[in-house]
């Protein structure tokens, strides 16, 4: 244990050796250095692992200094490491290695290989610390770390000004959360005096009755930062330009990591949500709409990658409302077999598209699956995981998710009933990826050419995906508040229904895109079918509002206003004088009969003021 | 007199510069160099707690009083080392009159070490008049193509706060006279002085209104955008980097500690110019094309905070804003080198006409990224360590304003992002073939001030434990 601290400084070392070289380092011993680093993390945390479960689950502390010590407040930088942050580290340097191993192969072709190490690296270290970090400040370190390696990353191509654009969209929109968190930690510290995580959980505790409208407030605020981040209703419209970066990129960072930072960070702050059910309601229904609008719109993508982002935005919605009713335990289990199955679909699909030539439209793929067995396979499994199919992972986390809802109070009928209608869009948004891409008229030509670096991830994550669920989550037992995953107790028709929604999807899907037997056509191509397919293709229109509301608006001002409104007044006081300047000059003609009559009249003038007479 | 010998060889390091031209056209430099280089070392040597204290004009009881406390030790030493960036960064720039243009350059940091160490309000007055007029030149001279009008814009504004300044002092000398029948202009004595509440308010507004045009903020910033555009490199490295200081410096060490009840009276108006400034800078440095214009707009946002924190009057807050003027003091420096080494490069500063210039110039786009980074305040480097403790001091205070700062941070991703858009990122403009990359001289300089921002963002203590005993001192809040 006390190895921990080598656990995130090993990718930072990783970084700062790639960026002071800046490039000049071979390829291949860049990949040693980049994937090198996170696996060697990846070996220390599985120590960790064994230690900590011989220690009896024991949460172990490692102070490394004060990092700030003004007024009272001072914040260390501490490493927290009990079942939660052990599950998120697993995942982080675990998954983490893999996708690096891949992108050792994927980015082989690539100018910059050593600066999108550099990149990854810096991004495994900031991650590391947001889910070690004792402190809601290292937590913010590690929150704006991944934010600026997301923004670098998506942007890694930067000579095309789309990737550019797309890269500042994610950072600004983030940022707003962000700026929302921040409030948030300035008010906890004002009430609690403390920044510290489990000082101030059992400070909050102690300090305010259930419903206090203080701890409301921050627990709200809170969420505005996870929202950003977690790309959720309203701040989600980042996350779909986000897969302008490279496809590895769109594995680690947006599925996998940095996306569910924003349910680690409300799992860590549970009792405030404890303390506050409004904003507990608050985090199930942001949860609720995400996973209804984002499942919609992943239906009507056509770019392979955005069905993916959509995806990703509905599990994590998931994941909200499984935190907001209260499955705590299971929103982290699904965070963990998300990461595994997500990663997996996303370096399938990197495979795929690498293999076509950069082609993402899944309408020009089609017939590939003779062709590109182990990518087929992957996104098959990945796939399966992701719609819940018994026996996946992914069925063993999100059935528990579903079930728990229903249980939810009075509207726990709605929450269960809405959720399920999203499992069975899921499902069938999956069939319709495979069927497409994988079957059919060959539409491209494959060349595949990747080497075991890329299909062993695969593989690894394959079976993640498939067996990833069967251990359950021994750590959180003593961590989140509902005690770990119990076992389930429903029975009867509900339990049925839950489980056999997501073969019906896919049964469906398979009608529509696999054996065409079911048309669509028609539906699609009438007026208001046509209007809604665009509707959900935008992603329900929330750009649309935002760049009327906000960006135009902001830009247009920007505009007319350049040249600073507030420097007219000095120029027109400077336009004064010097008017007044002329006037005065004006009365210097150099002609002494001029000189003369004006002091005689203003000898007169004053005389008659002198007298009185005026 | 180690503080006193410290100005002189600023001052006189500066005349001999300036007739070393006559030997050699590259001597200036050197000599400048080498006085600089001279200066930190002797800096080095002079402990906190160095005060000089002599007769200057009793009649008027005006004394030279020169003390080194810690605040004035991290002023001063983030002077020098400006300094020497601004000499770097001119090296090559600079291709006539190079001995005047030394000359004026160690006479500014000399008025500045002044100011930043003076206890006697007239020799601060002094001191405040002795950083300007060189800077005038500097601009004047060697600035772009609107330097002339820049340079008399600069001027007046600073010479009209310069003015009531003066005023503000000899009303403060007066009032304690006719309260104790004591004429003197020591810093120590007049913090005591027994003024009428309302007197006092309009004398705190005097020195305040003098500081904040220096600072500046919102409404008084207008000089700024002019100046800082059209100074020589050399020239917006320091009046970004020190001379923007003084007058978060003054706040700091005159308004408050001076007139304690009537800056907390103001606290409210106060604080709210500092808000604006953080949101209006921000919002018109993104509307700006010209790439230094748009650094130079950063810097109001950027000193918006420090008067905010300032006006806070807590712990937090004022150490915040400290670590903020040093953090800003190296970001922006390296900022304007960024800027003025494109001028130099490509004759235009419109980002219009750059564009992809990462290709080109991979080192100076990686650099350029490193202070963006850090200007928009990402944790790790010290803006954030600045901007995080303004706003939870100021959180403390006032919510609503707060909040309003904290917009700022949206606003500084929007114009940071959008400035390394135009010019580094994006398709290469084909119009430019190539450029040359930075050098080893620019990436030395350039390397130091990464080093620094990352020391003041992941151990701050070094610059807090300094200046902790000279804040808790001048009656800051705990």
């Amino acid at each position: 244990m006390e190895w921990l601290w080598l656990v995130p400084t090993m990718p930072l070392v990783g970084f700062l050796v790639l960026f002071t070289t800046q490039g000049r380092l071979p390829n291949n011993l860049v990949a040693m250095i980049g994937a090198g680093s996170v696996g060697f993390s990846a070996l220390v945390a599985l120590a960790a692992t064994f230690e900590f479960v011989q220690g009896g689950g024991k949460p172990f502390e490692q102070t490394l200094w004060t990092w700030i010590d003004v007024g009272g407040f001072t914040p260390s930088v501490r490493l927290y490491l009990d079942g939660l942050s052990l599950v998120m580290v697993g995942v982080i340097t675990g998954v983490g290695f893999l996708i690096h191993l891949y992108a050792t192969g994927y980015m082989a072709e690539e100018q910059g290989y050593s600066r999108f190490f550099a990149y990854m690296n810096l991004f495994v270290f900031a991650m590391l610390m947001l889910v070690l970090g004792d402190n809601l400040l290292v937590l913010f370190l590690g929150w704006e770390g991944v934010g600026l390696c997301s923004y670098l990353l998506i942007g890694f191509f930067h000579t095309d000004s789309t990737n550019g654009y797309a890269a500042r969209k994610a950072f600004v929109v983030t940022r707003v959360g962000d700026t929302f968190m921040a409030l948030g930690l300035f008010l906890l510290y004002r009430e609690l005096g403390t920044l510290e995580i489990q000082a101030s959980l059992a400070g909050a505790q102690e300090a305010w009755p259930e419903g206090s409208t203080v701890c409301t407030v921050i627990a709200l605020l809170l969420l505005g930062g996870a929202v950003g981040k977690s790309a959720q209703v309203p701040l989600q419209t980042w996350l779909p330009d986000a897969m302008a970066g490279p496809t590895p990129v769109s594995a680690l960072i947006h599925a996998a990591t940095m996306v569910t930072a924003g349910v680690y960070l409300i799992a860590r702050m549970h009792d405030l949500y404890l303390l506050s059910p409004e904003a507990q309601l608050a985090v199930a229904v942001v949860g609720l709409l995400t996973l209804f609008i984002a499942s919609f719109a992943a239906l009507t993508q056509t770019d392979i990658k955005r069905i993916l982002a959509y995806s990703t935005m509905s599990q994590i919605g998931f994941m909200f409302m499984a935190l907001g009713v209260g499955a705590w335990s299971a929103a982290i289990f699904h965070l963990m077999t998300h990461a595994f199955f997500k990663a997996l679909l996303f370096l399938s699909a990197g495979s795929v598209i690498l293999a076509l030539n950069h082609e993402q439209d899944i309408f020009k793929m089609g017939g590939l699956w003779r062709r590109l067995p182990i990518p087929f396979w992957s996104m098959v499994i990945g796939s399966a995981a992701l719609a819940a199919l018994p026996l996946t992972s992914g069925f063993y986390s999100k059935d528990i998710i579903l079930l728990t809802s229903f249980d939810y109070g009075t509207g726990g009928a709605w929450f269960w009933g809405l959720a399920v209608v999203a499992a069975f869009l899921t499902s069938l948004y999956s069939a319709r990826m495979i069927f497409v891409t994988f079957f059919g008229e060959m539409q491209t030509e494959p060349h595949d050419n990747s080497g075991p670096s890329m299909w062993l991830p695969l593989v690894l994550l394959a079976i993640l995906a498939l067996g990833g669920g069967w251990f359950g989550l021994a750590p959180l037992v003593d961590v989140m508040p509902d005690g770990g995953l119990e076992g389930d107790t429903h029975t009867g028709a509900l339990v049925w229904l839950t489980a056999l929604i997501p073969i019906f999807g896919l049964v469906v899907g398979y009608l529509i895109y696999g054996s065409k037997q079911i048309s669509v056509d028609a539906l699609i191509d009438s007026k208001p079918g046509e209007g809604l397919r665009r509707f959900w293709a935008s992603g329900w229109g929330f750009d649309w509002i935002y760049d009327r509301v906000i960006v135009k608006p902001f830009m247009t001002l920007a505009r007319i206003n350049k040249s600073d409104v507030v420097d007219r007044i000095y120029v027109v006081t400077a336009a004064l004088a010097r008017g007044a300047h002329h006037v005065a000059v004006l009365t210097q003609t150099g002609r002494l009969r001029w000189y003369a009559a004006n002091m005689a009249l203003g000898i007169v003038l004053v005389l008659l003021v002198v007298l009185e007479v005026l | 007199m180690s503080l006193l010998w410290l100005i002189l060889l600023l001052l006189f390091g500066g005349m001999v510069a300036g007739f070393s031209e006559r030997f050699h056209a590259n001597a200036p430099r050197w000599v400048a160099l080498g006085v600089i280089a001279i200066a930190g070392a002797y800096l080095a040597t002079i402990p906190i707690g160095t005060e000089v204290n002599a007769q200057w004009i009793p009649r008027f009881g005006i004394s030279l009083i020169l003390s080194m406390d810690g605040l004035s030790l991290a002023m001063v030493a983030l002077t020098l080392f400006l300094g020497l960036v601004a000499i770097v960064s001119s090296w090559t720039e600079i291709e006539d009159q190079h001995g005047f243009f030394q000359f004026n350059l160690l006479w500014t940091l000399a008025g500045v070490v002044g100011v930043f160490t003076a206890l006697d309000l007239f020799l601060f007055f002094v001191f405040w008049e002795v950083m300007l007029v060189p800077m005038y030149f500097l601009i004047a001279v060697w600035g772009h193509e609107d330097r002339a009008y820049a340079a008399m814009k600069f001027f007046l504004f600073t010479q009209i706060s310069g003015l009531l300044l003066l005023f503000a002092i000899l009303a403060l000398v007066y009032f304690n006279y006719a309260a104790t029948g004591v004429i003197t202009f020591s810093y120590a004595d007049l913090l005591n002085a027994d003024i009428e509440a309302d007197v006092a308010f309009w004398l705190m507004l005097g020195f305040f209104v003098a500081f904040v045009v220096k600072l500046p903020s919102v409404p008084f910033h207008t000089w700024l955008a002019d100046a800082h555009t059209q100074a020589p490199t050399a020239g917006s490295v320091i009046l970004a980097g020190i001379l923007l200081k003084t007058g978060a410096y003054g706040l700091i060490r005159f308004v408050v500690p001076l007139f304690p009840d009537a800056a907390m009276q103001f606290r409210w108006p106060a604080m709210l110019l500092g808000a604006v400034s953080v949101v209006y800078g921000g919002y018109l440095a993104y509307s700006q094309s010209d790439f230094k214009r748009l650094v130079a707009y950063s810097s109001v946002s950027h000193m918006g905070f420090v008067l905010l924190g300032v006006f806070a009057w807590n712990a937090l807050a004022v150490q915040g804003a400290v670590v903020q003027m040093v953090a800003h003091g190296f970001s922006t420096a390296a900022l304007f080198m960024v800027a003025g080494a494109l001028q130099q490069r490509l004759h235009t500063r419109e980002m219009g006409e750059m564009g992809g210039l990462w290709v080109r110039a991979p080192r100076m786009g990686a650099v350029a990224m490193f202070f963006v980074i850090a200007s928009v305040g990402m944790p790790g480097l010290g803006n954030f360590i600045g901007e995080f403790l303004v706003l939870l001091g100021a959180f403390q205070v006032d919510v609503p304003l707060t909040v309003a700062a904290a917009v700022g941070m949206v606003v500084a991703v929007v114009y940071g992002l959008s400035l390394m858009q135009r010019s580094f990122q994006g398709e290469p403009n084909p119009g430019i073939e190539s450029i040359a990359d930075f050098g080893a001289r620019e990436m030395s300089v350039m390397v130091l001030m990464m080093i620094a921002l990352v020391w003041l963002g992941v151990y701050p203590q070094t610059l807090l434990s300094i200046s902790e005993p000279v804040v808790s001192g001048l009656g800051v809040a705990p």
